[in-house]
């Protein structure tokens, strides 16, 4: 009895997500060495953090992007260009790679988050298509479809590299991005988007201002995926448009429905599902991408909430 | 001068006059209930004060402040809140969520606070917390508290929207058809509920179809047919209008009127 009711309420208890993965990144290296593994558990990483951003903005206040992709586009190109073209320090990028993503999602997302639903799916996609345009044709700065070299990373005079020290560095990025996304799951500004989420015109009706609310998590959303683009391109050492492409934008989408709207742990989980799931399925060559896509109806269908909060809730239907 | 004035109101959609020529005021602590067939213009009148449309014509003041044509979230900040005819709720949210976020005008927290997490969120979630449980048994629901609101009654879903019109703290509140579906016990809690509002100094506004509470407990009654004012005064005057019974009550309102009144 005493064991369920503490179940439950570790279930429900607002940092257990946060705890969970911070033991879950400690594993990770004890269970799985290689230098390969390791690299695939911080793609992980980074490519759950992008998604966070969608969660914020998908889950929480209900706005469908399908160009977030976009804005790691623009953050993994601030990385590359910055210390290559203009010579600035490779971290300093990464804070302005986000800081301008920021700025350009401020300046988009004031007139497009006018619209809802499936328009707003189809003006950001139209934003993520003129990110991924430009990278491609701006061949004398971004190195167009080849791509570009990016320098290494140095924190305070280290300079990351090696397998293990890409891990923790993208480790300790998706934390502090989890812990922000779990802050403001439980803040006013979280109820305030979640309450637009459900009914705009209810939500304007105790004075929440929704189009301030859906901008600031439109702002949000881009400095996530900015952040995560910086270090994907610092981490491969090398970016092509692919990254800023409508297919990585569908992907993030998927990772945030997979995993379970709104969950701060379903985006990691489904982050996981779409990242390791590709590199277990090559034994089946050219199956692979039909098996993958079967993979995901089959979940869908099952659990249909997204993998963590189907499972949370089936364990807590049946405690007592 | 009245709390709430509402000035020669009209708005017009296609060619069709949808609410015209309408004007009325409502006195702190009154209950003012607007009835009238279906399609006669009410919760299209609602929507022109509370700022959903934009009006055509006419004027709106709440104590005296100009308030046409302002933007919702802007009229709750100078003490306008309304609760809705199809339901609004949150429905992912828990119940005591609901009514918290009824008191976002009141949180005093910033966005960068939000996100790291600062320990005056926590603070100011409680006091949130304790002001829309305080809300919530005023309005009957203490018990449900937490209980998800997309698995209440309806009747709950109505008082439930009521708590969180009232966190706002507003000088005038705006109900669209409060016990409409509700059966009798529950309308019978929430005539309670109305009456111990404008006892409060809260000037009503009501839209309903139920006449034996709008008889019950309305001050004054304004009669819309076709957008325009049939008649307006106490409920004893403008249930004998004969233009009123031939237009809205007929025979079997006009008995039913008549029973409430005993």
């Amino acid at each position: 009895m005493a064991a369920t009711a503490s179940l439950s309420r570790v279930l429900r208890a607002r940092l257990t997500p946060l705890i969970v993965l911070a033991a879950l990144m400690v594993l990770v290296p004890v269970l799985a060495p290689s230098s390969f593994h390791l690299r695939v558990a911080a793609l992980v990483w980074i490519f759950a953090l992008a998604a966070l951003g969608l969660t914020i903005l998908m889950g929480y206040a209900g706005q469908v992007s399908l160009g977030h992709a976009g804005f790691v586009g623009i953050g993994a190109y601030a990385m590359a260009i910055g210390p290559a073209r203009l010579g600035l320090d490779p971290l300093l990028c990464l804070v302005l790679g986000a800081v301008l993503a920021g700025m350009i999602a401020y300046g988009v997302g004031r007139p497009i988050l006018k619209l809802k639903g499936y328009y707003l799916a189809i003006a950001t996609l139209g934003f993520g298509v003129i990110v991924a345009l430009v990278l491609h044709s701006e061949a004398e700065i971004t190195g167009g479809p080849d791509g570009m070299a990016v320098s290494r990373l140095s924190l305070f005079g280290w300079r990351v590299s090696g397998a293990l020290n890409w891990y923790w560095v993208t480790s300790g990025a998706l934390l502090i991005g989890a812990l922000l996304a779990l802050n403001i799951a439980a803040s006013p500004t979280g109820r305030a988007l979640r309450a637009l989420h459900d009914s705009e015109v209810a939500a304007a009706g105790t004075g929440i201002d929704v189009g301030a609310k859906k901008l600031a998590a439109f702002v949000v959303a881009a400095v996530y995926g900015a952040v995560a683009g910086g270090l994907l391109a610092a981490m491969n050492g090398l970016i092509t448009p692919e990254a800023a492409s409508f297919s990585h934008s569908i992907e993030l989408v998927a990772m945030v429905i997979i995993g379970g709207l709104g969950s701060v742990f379903g985006t990691v989980v489904g982050a996981a599902f779409l990242v390791v799931l590709p590199q277990m399925l090559t034994a089946l060559q050219e199956y692979e991408q039909a098996v993958l896509g079967l993979l995901i109806m089959v979940f869908m269908i099952f659990l249909p909430q997204g993998i963590v909060p189907s499972i949370r809730a089936y364990i807590l239907e049946r405690l007592p | 001068m009245s709390l709430l004035e509402v000035r020669d109101m009209g708005i017009s959609f296609g060619g069709l006059r949808a609410v015209d020529g309408v004007s009325f005021s409502v006195e702190a602590g009154q209950v003012f209930s607007i009835i009238g067939p279906n399609g006669a213009g009410k919760t299209t009148l609602f929507n022109l004060v509370t700022g959903i449309y934009r009006p055509s014509r006419g004027k709106v003041t709440l104590a005296g402040a100009d308030m046409t044509g302002l933007a919702p979230h802007l009229l709750v900040r100078r003490g306008m809140a309304r609760t809705f005819q199809n339901l609004q709720v949150f429905f992912r949210m828990s119940a005591v969520e609901n009514v918290m976020v009824g008191c976002h005008l009141a949180e005093r927290t910033s966005f960068l606070a939000d996100l790291l997490g600062l320990p005056s969120v926590a603070r100011q979630n409680k006091v949130t917390r304790e002001h829309a449980l305080a809300l919530l048994g005023r309005v009957g629901l203490a018990h449900l508290a937490d209980a998800s609101a997309g698995a209440l009654p309806y009747g709950a879903l109505k008082r439930l929207e009521i708590a969180r019109a009232l966190a706002a703290n507003p000088k005038v509140l705006l109900l669209d058809e409060p016990a409409a579906g509700c059966n009798a016990v529950e309308t019978e809690a929430i005539d309670h509920l109305i009456a111990d509002i404008a006892k409060a100094g809260v000037g009503v506004v009501l839209i309903e179809h139920d006449m034996k509470l709008v008889m019950k407990i309305s001050d004054r009654v304004l009669v819309l047919a076709q957008g325009r004012p049939l008649a307006e005064g106490p409920p004893r005057v403008v249930r004998e209008n004969p233009q009123v019974i031939a237009a809205y009550l007929g025979d079997h309102g006009a008995r039913e009127a008549d029973r409430a009144h005993g």
